[in-house]
């Protein structure tokens, strides 16, 4: 063989295998998707159906026994809601200890970043308690406080990272200049950052929408979001494999697309810092 | 009264004591240079005036005013960076204007006054560029347009020249030489180049860890220096030091008391080349360089020290010949054993 033949024969080789890999991840997605076009008995035939008239049915009956708009709505509100709130947060911290570095300072974002360590429940307890005394048990308002103290040591650190990259003597000559620190956030940090701040909030909005835990366990009927919708679906006995999928798609579809949209600028906030 | 005052200004950083108690006075108009190695304060005492530090001790006082505490946006100073510092997302025009924007001056005064700086910066044709597009001395010239701009009470420049290659470096001095002959502004400037400090200033202050150890003009600082460290600082190359020990013959000769564990400092200027037997002591010469317009020859010592000498005109020597060093008592320098300079007469 040539030095051209062996290159295109490598070459084969890899986009098969890199399309076997793809099509393993995907499958159990692409499965879901078949399954919720499915009838129930269909969804557990043996050996399963590859071929089959899809119907619409469980789609049906999931809007019909529970009101999907209301978990939707929950979902968007409380991640919408959780990264505004973050966002507040993280700017102002995120600054601080970018521009205003003290003896502490890497110890503190350490800090932050290992309460990311701790597994959720670990912490759910005490959490659960304080929504039952405080009256916040299966409300918006929990979920999103929840959502946002969850998300905010990666909201810092990501604004941070960004921050960092920025010279502090622009912030200086503005102070300089003049401005008062709501000018100097407004006029020259906010126009240097917008990028960052988009994909971290976007990243974030993407994980309280799919966040999960604290949803099952902090609400319920009012104020559940669309994973407790899934999970509703689940049951120790019947036949509910083709609805739980057909929820699970109309709950996965929104971020889904959502995530197609705004894929460049999720993979910019996940990489900030890493290349310059 | 003077226009700018600092009374015993201290700062520490943690443990580190940058400023031990700085006393300054700066008259309307007048160019300082703080100049002094890196590690001395003079960037650190800059800050502290343009109030991006906080003073750990003592005041600050403008026309009178007391402004130790006031933050940088109401001090009404600007400040030409070392790294620029425009706003990169914002045209060269939108930098030169943004404190008077913040000032909510009028927008036919802010258009006047940035194309009268744009014109006398050499900046009309680029005032819709952003910083990004254009070259390092062309961002130069904005940073100092967008300080021109504001006429504040004083012009803080912390080493606008470092990043500029050496022509440029030049040029640009001359240029802000010039402007601040035009507008007569105060100015204080900080540079560890002492050519830069020489050439610009009114008067120079010279800094080492944190201390002023001298203040003067130019000339005063160069005939005159207070102390060993000012004498070595000042001047390219710099003053030569000999021992006292090493010319005990010199005292006698001359008449003069030269402090007992002392230096003699000498500028490579009043060292004199004579033939071997003559002068004071022998030297060998180790390498000439000739620079055209003026020699310099470097000799060592039988005790083993090396000297330069300069002169204008050329020089027949060669490596490994043989000289003798004469001193002029009246262009040396004298120092104490602590490096003070010391009376002799």
């Amino acid at each position: 063989m040539t030095q051209l033949q062996i290159n295109l024969a490598m070459k084969v080789l890899r986009t098969i295998l890199s399309w076997a890999v793809a099509l393993f991840l995907f499958f159990p997605l692409g499965w879901l998707v078949l399954t919720a076009f499915k009838t129930e008995l269909q969804a557990i035939a043996v050996p399963p159906l590859l071929i089959f008239t899809p119907t619409l049915e469980n789609f049906t009956i999931v809007q019909e026994r529970s009101d999907y708009m209301l978990y939707a709505q929950n979902a968007l509100i409380t991640s919408i809601a959780s990264t505004i709130l973050g966002l507040m947060l993280a700017f102002p911290a995120a600054y601080s200890m970018a521009f205003f570095k003290g003896k502490h300072t890497k110890d503190i974002l350490m800090w932050m970043l290992s309460t990311k360590m701790m597994p959720a429940v670990g912490a759910l307890v005490p959490i659960y308690v304080i929504a039952q005394t405080v009256g916040l048990l299966d409300t918006r308002t929990a979920l999103t406080i929840v959502f946002t103290l969850s998300n905010l040591p990666i909201m810092v650190w990501m604004l941070y990272s960004n921050f960092k990259d920025i010279p502090g003597e622009i912030l200086e000559a503005s102070r300089m200049d003049g401005a008062t620190l709501w000018q100097e956030f407004r006029m020259v940090l906010l126009p240097l950052t917008m990028g960052s701040l988009a994909s971290t909030g976007l990243l974030c909005l993407v994980f309280s929408w799919n966040e999960a835990f604290w949803a099952l366990n902090l609400s319920a009927a009012k104020s559940g979001t669309l994973a407790t919708l899934i999970a509703s679906y689940s049951s120790p006995e019947g036949l509910f494999w083709a609805k739980l999928s057909a929820a699970s798609f109309m709950a996965i579809a929104p971020i889904v697309v959502f995530g197609w949209f705004s894929q460049k600028q999720l993979v910019q906030g996940l990489t900030f810092g890493a290349v310059k | 009264m003077a226009y700018l005052q600092l009374r015993g200004i201290e700062k520490t950083f943690g443990e580190q004591r940058v400023i031990k108690g700085v006393n300054l006075e700066v008259q309307p108009g007048e160019f300082v240079v703080f100049v002094g190695p890196s590690g001395c304060g003079k960037s650190t005492l800059l800050r502290l005036i343009a109030g991006l530090e906080t003073a750990t001790a003592g005041t600050i006082l403008l026309e009178g005013r007391d402004i130790t505490n006031l933050p940088s946006s109401k001090r009404d100073l600007a400040m030409v960076f070392q790294s620029y510092a425009l706003y990169p997302h914002m045209s060269v025009y939108e930098n030169m204007s943004f404190a008077l924007k913040l000032a909510k001056a009028d927008p036919a005064l802010i258009e006047e006054k940035v194309s009268r700086a744009a014109k006398i910066l050499n900046l009309n044709d680029y005032l819709m560029r952003t910083p990004k597009e254009l070259s390092g001395g062309q961002r130069q010239r904005v940073a100092i347009g967008r300080a021109i701009v504001r006429a504040p009470k004083v012009f803080l420049f912390d080493e606008p020249l470092s990043n500029l290659d050496a022509a440029l470096r030049g040029q640009t001095r001359i240029e802000i030489a010039k402007l601040h002959r035009d507008l007569g502004a105060t100015t204080i400037y900080v540079t560890h180049d002492q050519v830069e400090a020489m050439t610009l200033a009114d008067r120079v202050v010279v800094l080492r860890d944190g201390l002023v150890e001298q203040v003067g003009t130019p000339l005063e600082l160069y005939d005159r220096p207070a102390n060993q460290f000012v004498a070595q600082f000042i001047g390219t190359p710099q003053m030569n030091m000999v021992a006292a020990a090493n010319l005990k013959a010199l005292g006698s000769k001359s008449g003069l008391k030269i402090p007992e564990g002392g230096y003699v400092g000498l500028r490579p200027e009043s060292v004199i080349l004579v033939a071997p037997g003559e002068g004071e002591f022998e030297a060998k010469v180790e390498l000439v360089e000739a620079l055209g317009a003026e020699t310099l020859i470097y000799v060592s010592t039988a005790w083993g020290a090396q000297l330069v000498a300069r002169q204008t005109s050329r020089t027949p020597l060669t490596a490994g010949a043989n000289v003798g060093v004469k001193i002029d008592t009246s262009t040396a320098h004298f120092f104490d054993a602590k490096g003070r300079v010391a009376a002799v007469n």
